[in-house]
């Protein structure tokens, strides 16, 4: 399986995407793999200051439950409202549609310090040895 | 993605891969928990039919002129009062009360067959031979018997054909032994999902045989590969009891609201005395089910929360693909059991408001009784 790259990663399964100074986050489809079916995210407000590696939100899938974990330090710029009528989106298209938030960087250099799709990839093999 | 080499396989290992699985340890077994995803699976077997591989069950043969009586002794439904060909669900119980397992016993016309829930096996086979009499024989048949569920709407005219014309007339928990798919089987109107369905037993040896006459005749009627993580939200949303989750060796049948079978009448069995005993004094919990609104879901574990004091835990919740809402089961104090209770559950920091409900959550279901 191969992962997109024009995202970077976290350990944690989460994606980010540079755009405008922006970075656009969600959850891979490794993870959508490992939830299955989602039926629930829990987001912030907009505005609310998040740090990196803290729990930003809740992802409700039918068999389990998984915290949302910010990939940098920043600020919620925007949330994806779709989420709320169609969860499954993320399963759907995780590095699409499916997205979570919109952050505004504290450091604007904290993107480059992510993994990229090859060493993403490499985690997830490891994950499974 | 390579399996551990010390998982047990199914002769169906296979097949699931090829199918796009995704194959978790389960009780030792490497079993798919999901092909496609849970909700699609779910409503396939809801709407047409869902194919289960349950090869991970434990199966024991019982034999001997004191097989019935033994049986009696050790769980608490009545097996002295099931005909030939018919299938009984029960818990067996320790004397002071708590599940052992709860199991299928069926009555064949020279012996019984027992089916246990395969993270119990080794638990359940140890305790029945420690109080087996010497006119009794035990032989776990397990390795040598693959189990295959079809259930849903469907099911019928699936297997219309392929086994005897009686297996179409049976009733809910009768069975049959015959030919399915031209190999010698147990066909058992059984099932863990609410609708209509089969239970099939056979040698492992024509697990090809069967699987692929199960898809063939199956996938144009509607079949859907289903996986354990399904099997979980179905019996879910029946109200039926996952051992471990819902029910172990600390709860007893009572309180598990499985009074329909315990048979106080029938003589004495394990945990009679305690049972006798908690249905005169009065329950102090009882296991009930709740529906939530929103859509966070309550898990395993969760506190139950009343009037700002915990009253009890969750022991399964999912999210109902037929309800579309959350909901769950739990013990919670007695007096809080009444459908309509309004009650907390507590998911970390947040309490989620919840409602006593009567089970089956999902009364639609086409099984027939």
């Amino acid at each position: 399986m191969g992962y997109p790259d024009d995202v970077r990663y976290t350990k944690d399964h989460e994606w980010a995407r540079q755009e405008n100074g922006l970075l656009t986050v969600g959850i891979t489809s490794y993870a959508t793999d490992q939830l299955g079916d989602v039926v629930f995210v829990e987001l912030p407000e907009k505005g609310r200051q998040i740090e990196a590696g803290g729990a930003f939100g809740v992802v409700e899938a039918v068999k389990t439950v998984s915290d949302l974990y910010a990939p940098v330090a920043g600020e919620v710029v925007e949330v994806n409202s779709a989420l709320g009528d169609n969860p499954a989106l993320v399963n759907q298209e995780p590095y699409g549609e499916g997205w979570m938030i919109r952050i505004r960087p504290a450091d604007p250099s904290s993107f480059g310090a992510l993994l990229s799709h090859v060493d993403y990839e490499k985690l997830v093999e490891e994950q499974h040895a | 993605m390579q399996p551990a080499t010390s998982l047990k396989r199914t002769p169906f290992t296979e097949f699931h891969r090829a199918a796009g699985a995704k194959l978790v340890e389960f009780a030792g077994f490497e079993m798919p928990v999901r092909y496609t995803g849970d909700v699609r699976e779910h409503l396939a077997v809801r709407n047409a039919a869902g194919l289960f591989d349950i090869t991970h069950m434990g199966e024991f043969e019982v034999r001997g002129a004191g097989a019935s009586a033994w049986l009696d002794r050790m769980v608490t439904n009545h097996v002295g009062a099931i005909a030939v060909g018919q299938a009984l669900y029960s818990p067996m119980c320790r004397p002071d009360g708590g599940i052992v397992d709860d199991l299928l016993v069926y009555r064949y016309d020279d012996h019984f067959m027992v089916v246990v829930n395969a993270a119990n096996m080794a638990k359940d086979f140890a305790w029945l031979d420690a109080h087996r009499p010497a006119d009794v024989t035990l032989v776990d048949r397990s390795a040598e018997t693959a189990l295959l569920a079809v259930q849903g709407p469907r099911a019928a005219d699936i297997v219309r054909g392929h086994v005897p014309a009686a297996a179409l007339d049976l009733g809910y928990y009768r069975f049959l032994t015959g030919e399915l798919f031209g190999v010698p089987a147990t066909i058992s109107r059984t099932g863990y999902t609410g609708e209509d369905g089969f239970e099939l037993y056979f040698a492992p040896a024509h697990g090809a045989t069967v699987w692929q006459g199960l898809v063939d005749a199956g996938v144009p009627q509607g079949l859907e590969l289903v996986g354990l993580g399904a099997r979980d939200t179905l019996r879910l949303e029946m109200g039926y009891m996952l051992y471990g989750n819902d029910i172990d060796d600390t709860t007893s049948p009572l309180e598990a609201g499985l009074g329909w079978t315990v048979k106080l009448a029938k003589g004495d069995f394990h945990g009679r005395d305690v049972l006798v005993r908690q249905k005169a004094e009065g329950l102090r919990r009882k296991l009930v089910g709740f529906q939530l609104d929103g859509r966070r879901v309550p898990r395993h574990g969760m506190a139950i929360v009343s009037e700002g004091r915990p009253v009890g835990h969750v022991t399964s919740g999912t999210f109902s693909p037929s309800l579309e809402r959350p909901i769950g089961m739990g013990y919670v104090e007695a007096p809080l059991a009444k459908v309509g209770t309004a009650l907390e559950v507590q998911a970390g920091s947040t309490s989620l408001p919840a409602r006593v409900t009567a089970r089956p959550f999902h009364t639609r279901g086409s099984h027939r009784s």
